[in-house]
């Protein structure tokens, strides 16, 4: 089922989904030479994440890659942060997916795979394209619709009856419209989207 | 009397000229600290701005830059050049001059370093990003004079405050160096004086002879104008006919998307097909040269133009200005007058169309203020701090710095000049570690303070980043829009992004004056192809709606004192006694609001002249009281003058609406979650430097690697809301499209004073109002339930509402919670 928040749950398998955290994304930057951007991202993104688990209760985390920002803000997470992410953890089955941003094993707690089975889903941070039963993260779909003359815009889970790829879960990400060319030719024509936001809701998906 | 040198009087003589007294005064005052001259267009502004170094550089004894020259626009300072090359080739001077734009080349600006001219031409921008350079004092070694081109343009924005800090920067290299501005008519010169001097030096004015007073004129037609609109399109054949009449005709308009209609229905009723072009900021930069190249040729009869053509470049023989839809504001009006007719001491002619009924009041007013001289503008308030975090970062690029120094060099700039320490720190800090009350950054600030205290970028490769990000340009999100071919077709101009996304595929709009249909978005360009259709669906691409001037509000309220109104066509007057006998017009210094049911729901209007922007945020903030007082409002819609609220009560005491504690409580909690807000947070962390708009590797990363710049404003709103930048946004919101001062302006002039006529139907002054475009709903739950009923359509049209669900063998995704 696909969560407002833009979690995914699996409720048989009491296993909670979430996709490109990106966690010490404004840490990154800064170390960069960028802006520095506000430091309450990763805070933002773990109160949400907390809120899905008090709400689901979940056995299992997956954690769908793109977790941190790279493997370097892994290890500057703040202890207190840190922390949270140790309580968030404890009682539960937490799998990290490895992402482009974070290819190699954390100094955390939970299991560190490059994809998962369940049947009948496999978890992978990049769709392949003619895979089945596939769900991934990795292009941040949005999707955005025309209500007269105003327009709204909102991550989005793209879905048609080979695939399922989850909008990005943390706070400073933005998106890819589902018409862009990665995202329109790995859909099956008749593929829908469901926007995020307290109502989700499923429409056929923009191109 | 400072002489001319007689190669100079031989040079004036052999044209036939003789030095205007403005000029002479000039010259005699080449020694001045600070020199302001005010001059109308055409009385040789700009030669008297340069002849004091023309006379100095005469005897070739300079070494290194002279003089620099500081214009607005880039075309201004190419103009400049080939109007100085004249004098300085025909008299033998030796004298270089070069000119640095956006567009100037690498290996130019190169060699422009290494062996800079003796007269320098550039804009605000550049200038900014030389101070940046750590060689910035071998470049401007011996300068002498700077000179400000159309300064009272660059007074008004954020562009002129940037260029203020840049020349303090100068004024520590060089400290002789003499500052002269150049401005039209304004209302208020000491003002401009105080922005363009160093602090707390004096600055003379300059008043050139203002030339003869202006031949101006409304337009009268046949045809009385529409109740309501902007598009004047009632007096197309009567323009057309004053094309005819004269050589060449400037029709200003108000903003773009008016422009593109009108001159789409300019062209429908060109039955002669005079050459008519059209020039306005969306269009593509190839366009708009061959427009100004076509204008200077004389080629073109008449030009539809927006305030891009506002600024002092010389169009040639331009014999008529109209300006369509009521001016909105004095000065500019006047200035724009001034286009036309660049022999000086021959009279500018120009012709006001009004496009609907009020607009014939507010003609006939700025008319009025016009022939009493009487300018209008608002004072514009210290000098904003999202451009100080700029600057302090520009001057770490150039070395290190004391901290101390650099604020007493920031406050010899007239807007700075009562900025408190405190406040500078702020700034400092936030440029520094980012500001936030959680310590993240200690290990990647981006300034650090030396053992010896001096401050300096941490990573030396941060420059190249800053400077990359220069700049307080706000291009709202445009995309480029295209003709499809197979590769590369024609560019056309840019329209919003927000525009963009609501177009389908087949959508028509206009762009430069055709209609095209909307194809596709291919790598962030808009496609389109040619469309024969008649009518466009409307073009809505930025356009800034201007508000009516304070004083030009109050000479409107005053023409409604009047017992009748000769100057008026009849059609006005009529009006105007009409609603006297019904109900009554609104006074001067009292607020009156009218109630009545129409439509099957019970309206308010309320007569506020607190230009549009201010009766829109009264609108937002009115609903939101009525909400809470029960009366059920609906909505709202806003004009320059009055707004009107439909909703399900009838209001029986206005009173305690307008209470300004309450309302302006009603603002702190409105204004935190506004569009409004986050669109001014945006423009104000990208000139703060919190957001970079281009990164060395922004190109390649594709866009979900950027993220909205409303995230960081919710983020900071819910975990640090008193950071500098929510204050900083808070400040400009209210100054700009809030507008909250002219709310808090009326209350006290209106200081409970309210007339509140209760009648039994719609009243002559308010039945325009209906017509209005904008209706806001109040929202809520609203938006929402759009979205549902949306979604269901498109799942019922698009025939998925059948086909799911799909066979039980595959996974079922569900939409849930």
């Amino acid at each position: 089922m696909a969560l407002g928040s833009g979690a995914l749950w699996w409720a048989e398998q009491s296993l909670l989904c979430v996709s490109d955290l990106h966690l010490g994304k404004s840490e990154r930057i800064a170390r960069r030479g960028g802006a520095a951007l506000p430091p309450y991202d990763t805070r933002d993104t773990l109160t949400r994440l907390a809120a899905d688990l008090t709400l689901t209760n979940a056995r299992s985390v997956v954690c769908l890659g793109d977790s941190f920002d790279d493997l370097g803000a892994a290890l500057a997470l703040p202890e207190e942060e840190r922390l949270w992410i140790t309580r968030l953890q404890a009682g539960r089955r937490w799998v990290w997916i490895e992402g482009n941003h974070d290819p190699g094993p954390v100094n955390l707690g939970g299991s560190h795979l490059f994809e998962l089975p369940i049947a009948p889903l496999t978890f992978r941070h990049i769709a392949l394209p003619g895979a089945s039963g596939e769900v991934s993260g990795h292009y941040h779909p949005k999707a955005s619709v025309s209500l007269r003359g105003r327009s709204i815009t909102r991550p989005a889970f793209l879905f048609d009856s080979d695939r399922l790829i989850l909008p990005a879960y943390g706070t400073y990400t933005g998106g890819l419209r589902s018409r862009a060319e990665p995202l329109a030719d790995l859909m099956r024509p008749e593929a829908q989207a469901i926007m995020t936001g307290k109502n989700p809701i499923a429409i056929p998906m923009p191109r | 009397m400072n002489a001319l040198p007689p190669k100079f009087d031989q040079w004036f003589a052999s044209k036939g000229w003789s030095i205007h007294p403005h000029q002479q005064q000039m010259l005699d005052r080449a020694d001045a600290p600070a020199l302001l001259l005010i001059a109308p267009t055409g009385g040789g502004k700009t030669l008297s701005g340069f002849l004091p170094t023309l006379v100095d550089l005469a005897d070739g004894n300079h070494q290194g830059m002279h003089t620099l020259y500081i214009s607005p626009l880039k075309a201004l300072a190419a103009d400049i050049k080939r109007n100085l090359t004249t004098p300085v080739t025909e008299m033998g001077l030796p004298i270089t001059i070069d000119e640095r734009t956006g567009d100037t080349t690498a290996t130019r600006r190169k060699r422009q370093r290494a062996d800079p001219p003796h007269i320098f031409l550039t804009t605000p921008e550049s200038l900014a990003l030389l101070v940046s350079y750590e060689d910035a004092p071998r470049m401007f070694k011996g300068l002498k004079r700077v000179v400000i081109d159309e300064i009272h343009a660059l007074a008004e924005s954020k562009r002129g405050d940037q260029m203020m800090l840049a020349l303090a920067r100068l004024q520590t290299i060089c400290p002789d160096l003499k500052r002269v501005g150049l401005s039209a008519t304004v209302e208020d010169p000491q003002a401009i004086a105080h922005f363009m001097a160093r602090h707390p030096d004096p600055c003379e004015i300059l008043q050139a002879d203002p030339g003869p007073a202006p031949d101006i004129r409304m337009l009268s037609t046949e045809e009385a104008p529409p109740w309501s609109g902007g598009g004047a399109a009632y007096a197309i054949p009567a323009v057309l006919e004053e094309i005819k009449k004269h050589q060449t005709t400037l029709i200003f308009h108000n903003t773009r998307a008016q422009a593109e209609i009108f001159f789409h229905n300019l062209w429908l009723a060109n039955e002669d097909s005079l050459p008519i072009g059209i020039h306005h900021g969306s269009l593509d930069r190839e366009q708009r040269a061959r427009v100004e190249a076509a204008m200077v040729r004389g080629d073109l009869r008449a030009i539809v133009c927006t305030g891009s053509l506002d600024l002092g470049i010389d169009w040639g023989d331009v014999d008529l200005v109209i300006q369509i839809g009521a001016p909105k504001n004095v000065k500019r009006l006047v200035q724009r007058i001034g286009r036309a007719n660049h022999r000086y001491n021959a009279p500018s002619k120009a012709l006001l169309v009004p496009a609907n009924r009020f607009e014939v009041v507010e003609c006939v007013a700025a008319l009025d203020a016009v022939l009493a001289g009487d300018l209008d503008g608002d004072p514009r308030g210290p000098g904003p701090r999202d451009v100080l975090c700029q600057h302090i970062l520009i001057a770490a690029c150039a070395g290190p710095f004391d901290a101390d120094d650099l604020f007493a060099e920031m406050t010899s700039a007239g807007a700075y000049a009562a900025l408190f320490r405190a406040e500078f720190d702020a700034c400092l800090e936030f440029c520094a570690t980012g500001g936030y009350a959680l310590q993240a950054y200690d290990r990647w600030q981006r300034l650090l303070q030396r053992p010896d205290g001096q401050w300096q970028l941490r990573d030396p490769r941060a420059a190249q980043r800053i400077r990359m990000n220069i700049g307080t340009i706000q291009d709202t999100d445009t995309l480029k829009v295209r003709m499809r071919r197979n590769r590369g077709g024609k560019p056309l101009g840019e329209i919003e992004e927000g525009f963009a996304a609501t177009l389908t595929p087949g959508d028509t709009f206009l762009i430069g004056g055709q209609i095209v249909k909307y194809e596709g978005l291919r790598e962030m360009t808009v496609e389109v192809s040619r469309d024969a259709a008649k009518k466009p669906k409307i073009a809505t691409f930025m356009g800034t709606k201007f508000a009516t001037s304070t004083q030009l509000s109050a000479r409107v309220q005053q023409m409604f004192t009047q017992d009748s109104w000769p100057e008026l066509p009849r059609h006005t007057a009529e009006w105007l006694t009409l609603q006297r006998e019904v109900s009554q017009l609104p006074q001067p210094g009292r607020l009156l609001i009218e109630s009545f049911p129409h439509d099957g729901r019970e309206q308010t209007v309320i007569y506020g002249f607190a230009g549009r922007n201010g009766m829109q945020t009264l609108g937002l903030l009115l609903t939101k009281r009525m909400e809470e007082l029960g009366l059920h409002p609906m909505g709202f819609v806003a004009t320059d003058y009055a707004t009107l609220i439909w909703g399900l009560d009838a209001l029986d005491d206005p009173a305690p609406l307008f209470d300004l504690g309450a309302l302006q409580d009603g603002l702190e909690t409105w204004l935190a979650g506004n569009a409004v807000m986050k669109r001014t947070f945006r423009a104000s962390a990208t000139i703060a430097g919190l957001i970079e708009r281009n990164t060395p590797s922004a190109r390649k990363s594709g866009r979900q690697a950027t993220f909205s710049s409303d995230i960081l404003y919710d983020t900071l709103l819910r975990y640090d809301p008193d950071h500098l930048m929510m204050q900083i946004t808070r400040e400009e919101a209210l100054r700009g499209l809030v507008d909250f001062g002219r709310i808090e302006e009326m209350i006290a002039r209106v200081d409970g004073r309210i007339d509140h006529k209760r009648l039994s139907r719609v009243t002559p002054l308010a039945a325009p109002l209906f017509l209005e475009m904008g209706r806001v709903p109040v929202k809520g739950a609203a938006e929402e339930r759009l979205l549902a009923e949306e979604a269901t359509r498109l799942m019922e049209t698009s025939g998925l509402a059948q086909i799911t669900p799909p066979p039980s063998d595959k996974p079922r995704w569900r939409a849930g919670f």
